[in-house]
């Protein structure tokens, strides 16, 4: 069980620069550490994740071996119809998580 | 107010009063006796002096024993947060950018999700946690009940799911452990901490206090020559703090994820090239009573963030 929080502000105006944030729980192994039989621990980063914006992409990040634990990402986007943001994201080891927030653009 | 690490031998009133008053006679006895008395032998052995020196032992006894619930604290106690950069401090004060609380939203999840023979899960019996676990965290460690036995958070999550929703306690240190430990100990953030020593926990009380004044492992030290002595000053690249366990479990930025006081705790224990307690050892208990005492007033900041 992974836990991905995704904060869109519920409401705003039409035009109006809004503020995405995102934490995703995750070890993004290095590749590079070993464990305690001196076996690799194998790379485990969260290869791609996107956001869209009513469907639309407004979002992509590539993360590889120099993003600590737990990423946290913010960018921002224009405000242009109500609608829904949603996070999707996979690893190396294939593993999938998702996240959506709902905002009322006035 | 600097004091003299005590050897752990010391299990009466008296080696309470080492730390306690710190007065040189009573320090340089190992049992109330050698140094004073020789002396008064070497005046010639005189039935007066040897009594007023022997009433003088004694009513330095009882100044210390009264004294004796007041080992060296600190003052003012600072919280560790109060040692760090501007930046990890912005990251605790964030409730979405610190990596913790999301540790913490999985607690929540947990917290309603049922689990063993029993189909219960904590909210059937504890139902809102914000109603029920408010200051619960700021009491612990505490004596269970049932098993006269010390336990910590982390303890009486394991209790509960052993005794009443008969499932299989949680690993010392599994996620699934932090989270419940974080979520219950949110609802504590901001409160001062606030045990209270009784007949039934002072004996770990005592046992925690001799460990945190024993010196240990190969660099030979105790905690109290770091974090009572030496806060403030650096250890290699790290500001020393006064060790207090408030913000526990903790986001570490050195262990990229959660940690819980006893594996921080153990990480002292391997600075100072000691043997390390296991996680939830009676051992760490005992200190952790302590240390609670020892931050007594100090406010909750679980789930805090740490370098």
């Amino acid at each position: 069980m992974t836990v991905a929080r995704l904060l869109v502000p519920a409401q705003a105006k039409r035009g109006e620069f809004v503020e995405v944030r995102i934490a995703i729980q995750h070890p993004m192994e290095t590749g590079f550490r070993m464990d305690n039989n001196g076996r690799v621990i194998p790379k485990n980063t969260i290869s791609n994740l996107v956001c869209r914006y009513n469907g639309a992409e407004v979002f992509r990040a590539e993360m590889g071996s120099g993003i600590a634990a737990n990423p946290y990402l913010q960018f921002y986007f224009v405000a242009q119809d109500s609608g829904k943001v949603e996070l999707d994201w996979v690893d190396d080891a294939g593993a999938k998580g998702s996240a959506s927030a709902a905002i009322v653009v006035t | 107010m600097r004091r003299e690490a005590a050897p752990r031998a010391f299990p009466s009133s008296l080696g309470i009063g080492i730390y306690a008053n710190g007065l040189p006679a009573l320090r340089a006895t190992r049992a109330g006796q050698g140094h004073t008395w020789s002396r008064a032998e070497g005046w010639g052995g005189g039935t007066f002096i040897r009594l007023l020196v022997y009433s003088f032992t004694l009513f330095c006894l009882a100044v210390t024993t009264a004294d004796a619930a007041q080992p060296f604290r600190p003052d003012p106690l600072k919280s560790g947060i109060d040692f760090v950069g501007a930046e990890v401090r912005g990251l605790q004060q964030d409730d979405f950018a610190s990596p913790a609380m999301l540790w913490a939203t999985r607690g929540e999840k947990l917290w309603a999700t049922p689990a063993g023979k029993s189909g219960k899960s904590c909210a059937s019996c504890h139902q809102d946690a914000r109603v029920s676990m408010k200051g619960v965290t700021a009491k612990y460690p505490k004596v269970d009940p049932g098993s006269a036995r010390l336990v910590n958070v982390e303890g009486c999550i394991n209790i509960c799911r052993t005794r009443h929703q008969q499932a299989e306690p949680l690993r010392y240190e599994s996620d699934e452990l932090l989270s419940l430990t974080v979520y219950v100990g949110l609802h504590s953030r901001g409160m001062p901490m606030a045990v209270t020593i009784d007949p039934q926990n002072r004996r770990n009380f005592e046992r925690g206090r001799d460990l945190f004044y024993t010196r240990q492992g190969q660099i030979n030290l105790a905690c109290t020559h770091c974090h009572d002595r030496n806060f403030g000053r650096k250890l290699l690249n790290d500001t020393i703090s006064q060790g207090h366990g408030n913000p526990y479990p903790a986001y570490r930025l050195e262990w990229q994820t959660l940690g819980s006081l006893h594996r921080r705790l153990r990480a002292c224990f391997f600075g100072v090239r000691a043997e390390m307690p296991p996680a939830g050892s009676q051992d760490l208990l005992d200190l952790e009573l302590f240390l609670a005492w020892r931050a007594q007033g100090l406010k909750v900041e679980t789930p805090g963030v740490r370098r």
